[in-house]
């Protein structure tokens, strides 16, 4: 398959380039609009940043290869990312993780056969007052975990709708 | 030894004010009063170097971990010789236990965004980076949002606010990588490289982003400084801790009945923000142990805190360290072999392999704590471990290798029972 930027995405990779006084900076940036465009970077689309950017290929891999956020690879419709660190663990991260393993019948790292999820372990994603927690294909958390809201999730999900950004604010305030 | 009256405590970083978040609302409770003041008032300030005095009296300790006095590390920039100079603000928040700078994007961005411009303006830079770690995309899209309404409002840009003082100010995101927290990893993950760490000397005052002089301080660092200048440096250091003063927000997870950040005075004993602040344990539990500041700072037993309180020189006096404040309370069913498996674990994934006795040691924690873990290890792997611990210490390029050496060897000390009782009888052990 042949992969393209937009015009909006090549306007929005000129505004980016702006921002620094070299090309490479934008290296980050430009995998991330690439990743939001395709939904990975696979070595396709890392070839077509490094050709937007005049950069090379071998650079825009190494890249995309240190950072864990980028996908290498298509992924599922929906990549759950369960925090099994310090602070979750405490809190039962793992039993989220199994409980999950078992409900999508994969084990950690795979992807559903029907292309829906993928899910994964991660490390801390400074969410750790509100464990357990896990995060949706790199946007919302869904924090404070109970199988019944990993139930509700995964329903939603099916259905089309994407979390919400959960609000969660200071104990000691009462306005925020 | 505690005379800090917590309990009266005002907060003044992130205030209980709805939309504070918004800048109309910032401006109207006082906001870039300070930063203004810095810039036009003559009678007050005598130029940039006044102001970096002023942040160093105040003495406010770097709030991303090593606790380096901020206004002291903005002398160390070089004479301006006409070409860019760099502020890099480090959102990168990924140490374990850590949760406070969201608090600051979410609920206040505009104070460290006013805080930002003042380190600027007193190191007459010309441009700031936030650096924000890319799983928060959320907050990545509300500091966009606050630093294009600050540039609408004129504080950001050319001449600000009449001024011959420029500045840009842009958000640069990450992409999952806890190195990139590390100072000069974040200038490589900034230059759009993998995030390898530098070599220390040159400092990056000396060679920074692009070869030129670069400050970094974390995101709750800078936003202290709008009060500093507003209320002044003798105000700031009569707040908390007498070594580590002023306002600070601890993150609080784990067992216990309230967690959350909360912005308090330095220096709250740590008995005091578990069973007042943070509600007391969870289900009645008793306390075992604390990691008082992030995942690397040394454990303590719960026998080991009575009287100590959130501060360096407190903290130094039973053997940890006050880190990032992400204080992880465990309780009493907490099984402490398989929380230390799985800080090395941590380490394991997150170092970035360019020094050996790191790529290598981290790997050989991780390797015989699992087999420890798993009921198979010896009384003798404990002292392997530690003895793996000194050949990581201080023999790399940046402080990962510590931070994961830590851990090992003080839950090794402090729990050493409990260790013992999970390994297999070995020979030395019956001997
Ligand atoms: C492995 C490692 C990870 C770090 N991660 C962070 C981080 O996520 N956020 C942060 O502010 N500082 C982090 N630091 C500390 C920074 O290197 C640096 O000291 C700090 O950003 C300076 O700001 P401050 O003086 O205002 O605290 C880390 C250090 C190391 C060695
Ligand atoms: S100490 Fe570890 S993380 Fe730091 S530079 Fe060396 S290998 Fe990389
Ligand atoms: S340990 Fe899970 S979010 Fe920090």
């Amino acid at each position: 398959m042949a992969y393209e930027f937009t015009k909006e995405d090549l306007k929005q990779i000129e505004e980016i380039k702006s921002r620094y006084p070299a090309v490479m900076p934008a290296t980050l940036p430009v995998l991330w609009v690439a990743q939001n465009r395709f939904g990975h970077v696979n070595p396709d689309v890392q070839k077509l940043v490094a050709e937007t950017l005049g950069l090379p290929q071998a650079h825009v891999h190494g890249v995309a290869e240190f950072y864990t956020q980028y996908y290498k690879e298509e992924k599922g419709k929906h990549v759950l990312d369960v925090c099994t660190c310090l602070s979750c663990q405490l809190c039962g991260g793992y039993d989220i993780l199994h409980y999950l393993e078992e409900k999508l019948g994969i084990k950690k790292g795979e992807t559903t056969q029907d292309g829906m999820f993928t899910l994964n372990e991660v490390e801390c994603l400074g969410a750790c007052g509100y464990a357990p927690m896990l995060q949706v294909t790199n946007d919302q958390y869904v924090n404070h975990l109970t199988k019944e809201k990993v139930d509700k999730l995964v329903d939603s999900l099916k259905n089309g709708e994407k979390p919400q950004y959960e609000k969660i604010g200071m104990p000691q305030h009462e306005n925020i | 030894m505690s005379t800090v009256d917590w309990k009266n405590y005002e907060p003044v970083l992130i205030p209980d004010i709805k939309d504070l978040n918004k800048i109309d609302v910032y401006i109207k409770q006082g906001g870039y009063k300070a930063f203004e003041s810095v810039l036009k008032d003559k009678n007050k300030w005598s130029g940039p170097k006044s102001v970096v005095n002023e942040v160093k009296e105040a003495n406010i300790r770097g709030r991303g971990g090593a606790g380096f006095n901020a206004g002291l590390k903005w002398s160390f920039m070089p004479p301006v010789d006409g070409g860019p100079r760099y502020l890099a603000c480090n959102g990168d928040e990924s140490e374990p236990g850590t949760f406070k700078d969201r608090k600051i994007f979410e609920y206040n961005p505009h104070v460290f965004i006013e805080g930002a411009l003042i380190a600027a303006y007193a190191m007459e830079i010309t441009t700031i980076y936030v650096y924000i770690r890319g799983e928060y995309r959320a907050y990545i899209q509300m500091m966009e949002k606050a630093i294009s309404d600050s540039y609408e409002k004129g504080f950001i840009g050319k001449n600000i606010l009449g001024t011959d003082f420029s500045v840009d100010f842009y958000v640069h995101s990450g992409a999952g990588a806890y190195i990139c927290g590390e100072e000069t990893s974040m200038l490589e993950s900034l230059e759009g490289k993998r995030g390898y760490p530098r070599v220390k000397p040159p400092f990056p005052a000396q060679k920074g982003l692009w070869g030129r002089p670069t400050t970094i301080n974390n995101i709750e660092t800078l936003a202290h400084v709008p009060a500093v200048i507003n209320r002044g440096a003798v105000w700031f250091k009569n707040i908390g801790a007498e070594n580590h003063p002023g306002p600070i927000l601890y993150g609080i997870s784990g067992h216990v009945n309230k967690p959350g950040v909360y912005e308090l005075p330095t220096g709250v004993p740590v008995l005091d923000l578990i069973y007042d602040v943070a509600g007391g344990m969870r289900n009645g539990k008793k306390l075992k142990a604390v990691i008082p500041g992030g995942s690397s700072t040394p454990v303590l037993r719960a026998d080991q805190l009575d009287g100590i309180t959130m501060d360096s020189d407190s903290l130094r006096t039973v053997g940890s360290m006050l880190g990032t404040a992400g204080m992880v309370v465990m309780d009493e069913d907490t099984d402490m072999v398989d929380v230390l498996w799985r800080i090395a674990h941590f380490y394991h994934h997150e170092s970035c392999g360019q020094c050996t006795p790191c790529r290598e040691g981290t790997g050989w924690l991780e390797k015989i704590l699992l087999k420890i873990k798993n009921g198979e290890g010896e009384v003798r792997d404990l002292d392997l471990l530690l003895d793996i611990t000194t050949q990581m210490e201080g023999r790399t390029i940046c402080a990962l290798a510590d931070a994961a050496a830590w851990p090992v060897r003080f839950t090794i000390n402090r729990f050493r029972d409990e260790f013992e009782a999970r390994c297999k009888k070995s020979v030395y052990a019956l001997a």
